[in-house]
């Protein structure tokens, strides 16, 4: 494509002499904004982030005051909604919105801390097991390969059981879940890298053992582990999600939206919207991650367009 | 090709110590000591304390104590439960048939509508039909199931009344568990309504359990239809004049559903953990519920040795898959 209107833009340099060549973040939302959904995705994403950055001034009440007049009181567009609680209340007469709005903080900061926790040390362990096939690497890749034999849910609840409910370890566990993605996806990256010619050249030109892994291996293995992280991201939140639901995250009366969830069970036959709307957040979330995702995965990495 | 049974097999065996291993040191995490875990919150005396360290083994050093734990499972026994009493074992083989029903329900239900939709999505890409498939499948893809689960039940059982609301079957009916397949066993007890009360107490479960696996699905099964239809013997067959429900159906499905089939293989894990939330949702006696129910207990020899349970199943699933993907293609039994 680029052939058709590089000799062109090349006709008149006067007038944008560094255009010869996009430069790779123009090129890059060039391939990105083509996929429509992925940039659906992030619109809603950057407002997901922007509620929960600036949570208490977005939400219209605080999101554990109970108005102990309205409980679970419709939204406002149906027959005895209040204008005051836009998505209606709760069991408790709390503002479902502001829950809603707050509850993005501690989905991403789930999310983000827990992508973290198990990204830096899975591109360790990915990079050092591509590095010492002998030994190390199948070592690493056996204890990877017992991780991935239990269901990655079962394993976080697993680990929740024994360490106890709550944020840190619902981070913890969802961090450990997703080690084993991270260490198989550098490791192949790494052993796919390890026989081109720059990296004998720069072998030859005497760079010792880290600066090969981390400055002239690595920035050419991150594609797949930038797609990888996105989809993590995105399950990281479900996963969280669901330890809420089963009782095994973070704790009530925090406002997290599978914790919400799994108060608003006994209320299912009366109020449908505090049932509805958290799972609705969860899922419109999920879902804008996962298409910047797919969208990511295009513009960076063509090679994997269709894998699942 | 036994060979690669073997090789498979040689794996085998490190994982399967690895995961003990796993299960052994997930006890030992437990703040606090076992013991008093096992006998409540109430002080224990020192002496009795002693006594139950001594009984349970818990005061020698740990590779004598994770001998001891691998030397039980050889003999089979995989303790007790604290709630029940009953040995684990029993209490596993009484929940699993459940937990297969209905995970198998979901996966014929995930398969033949994936595969369908995937196949029709191929035929006309680009399609609204296409756009739409995918659309949803990635909408299913993202799905919280136990948010799904709780509005279907909103929707079909409180609202329409279609279904019931959890459980496997009515009360009304006492079923001789004969198979522990509850649609097989109703069908032998001949109490009338029963098969029906069960197969509708099955319907949604297996829907919900079934909507992640559907979603992958049909995404594969698209993706490696396209990739088969630009083949030169799906051509070849075309121009032989060969009915296109024969080359889309025969030539085409057969070569495109291989990859599909390891995905299938590769659902059981996602469905054993599916199951977790599905069962929860439905009240649905299998071992998810089971697990669950045993980690708000404390019930920690179910909790250890029931993911031990699992993870050896999916173990051996993967196992299997394995083989019959070096069965399906020879080039996998030929690598390395």
């Amino acid at each position: 494509m680029n052939t058709t209107t590089q000799p062109l833009r090349a006709e008149a340099p006067l007038a944008e002499p560094v255009a010869l060549y996009p430069s790779p973040l123009k090129e890059f939302w060039q391939a990105f904004s083509r996929n429509k959904g992925a940039v659906g995705g992030l619109l809603f994403m950057l407002l997901v982030v922007f509620c929960a950055l600036f949570a208490p001034w977005v939400a219209p009440h605080n999101p554990s005051e109970q108005y102990r007049d309205f409980l679970l009181t419709p939204p406002m567009w149906l027959e005895g909604g209040q204008a005051q609680f836009i998505l209606g209340t709760d069991e408790l007469g709390r503002d479902l919105l502001s829950r809603l709005i707050h509850g993005s903080r501690l989905s991403l900061l789930i999310g983000l801390s827990s992508v973290l926790l198990s990204l830096l040390p899975g591109i360790l362990l990915g990079l050092v097991a591509g590095f010492f096939p002998r030994l190390l690497g199948p070592s690493i890749m056996r204890l990877m390969d017992i991780m991935l034999a239990l269901p990655s849910l079962l394993l976080a609840v697993a680990i929740v059981a024994i360490l106890g409910p709550g944020l840190n370890n619902t981070v913890f566990a969802i961090a450990i879940v997703h080690l084993p993605a991270y260490v198989r996806l550098t490791r192949a990256a790494v052993m796919g890298e390890l026989n081109r010619d720059y990296v004998t050249a720069a072998r030859l030109a005497g760079a010792g053992l880290p600066r090969l892994m981390f400055v002239t291996v690595l920035p050419n293995c991150m594609a797949p582990l930038i797609v990888q992280a996105t989809m993590s991201f995105s399950s990281a939140i479900l996963d969280a999600a669901a330890l809420g639901f089963l009782g095994l995250g973070v704790q009530p009366p925090t406002p997290e939206w599978g914790t919400m969830l799994a108060s608003a069970r006994d209320y299912i036959e009366r109020a449908w919207w505090v049932v509805s709307l958290p799972g609705l957040t969860i899922l419109l979330s999920v879902l804008a991650i996962n298409l910047m995702g797919d969208g990511l995965r295009d513009a960076l990495d063509p090679k994997l367009k269709n894998a699942v | 090709m036994l060979s690669f049974i073997a090789r498979r097999l040689g794996l085998l065996i490190p994982t399967f110590f690895g995961v003990t291993l796993l299960t052994f040191a997930l006890i030992r995490l437990i703040p606090g000591d076992p013991v008093e875990v096992m006998m409540g919150e109430r002080r224990v005396d020192p002496e009795m304390h002693a006594q139950a360290m001594e009984r349970l083994g818990l005061n020698k050093p740990l590779y004598a104590q994770y001998l001891d734990y691998i030397g039980k499972l050889a003999q089979g026994d995989l303790g007790e439960s604290l709630r029940t009493r009953e040995s684990v074992w029993s209490e596993f083989l009484t929940l699993f048939p459940a937990t297969v029903e209905l995970a198998l329900a979901a996966l014929l239900f995930a398969g033949t509508l994936g595969v369908l939709a995937g196949v029709i999505a191929a035929l006309k890409r680009g399609s609204l039909f296409d756009h739409g498939v995918m659309g949803i499948s990635l909408t299913g893809y993202s799905m919280p199931i136990f948010w799904w689960g709780l509005i279907l039940i909103m929707f079909f059982s409180v609202g329409l009344g279609w279904t019931p609301v959890s459980g496997r079957i009515d009360l009304l009916y006492d079923i001789e568990p004969v198979t522990g397949f509850m649609l097989i066993d109703t069908l032998l007890s001949e109490e009338e309504g029963a098969f029906v009360d069960a197969l509708r107490h099955l319907i949604l479960p297996a829907i919900v359990l079934g909507t992640i696996p559907l979603a992958v699905i049909a995404r594969m099964t698209r993706s490696a239809m396209l990739e088969v239809l630009r083949e030169d013997y799906v051509r070849t067959a075309r121009a032989k004049g060969l009915s296109p429900a024969r080359v889309v159906f025969v030539h085409a499905l057969r070569n495109a559903l291989i990859p599909v089939l390891t995905v299938f293989g590769l659902q059981i894990g996602t469905l054993l953990a599916g199951a977790v939330l599905t069962e929860t949702i439905f009240s649905w006696p299998g071992i998810g519920k089971w697990l669950i129910e045993s980690i708000g207990a404390r019930d920690y020899p179910v909790v250890q040795n029931g993911i031990l349970l699992i993870a050896c199943l999916v173990i051996l699933v993967n196992f299997t898959v394995d083989i019959l993907y070096g069965l399906a293609n020879p080039r996998i039994r030929h690598q390395r």
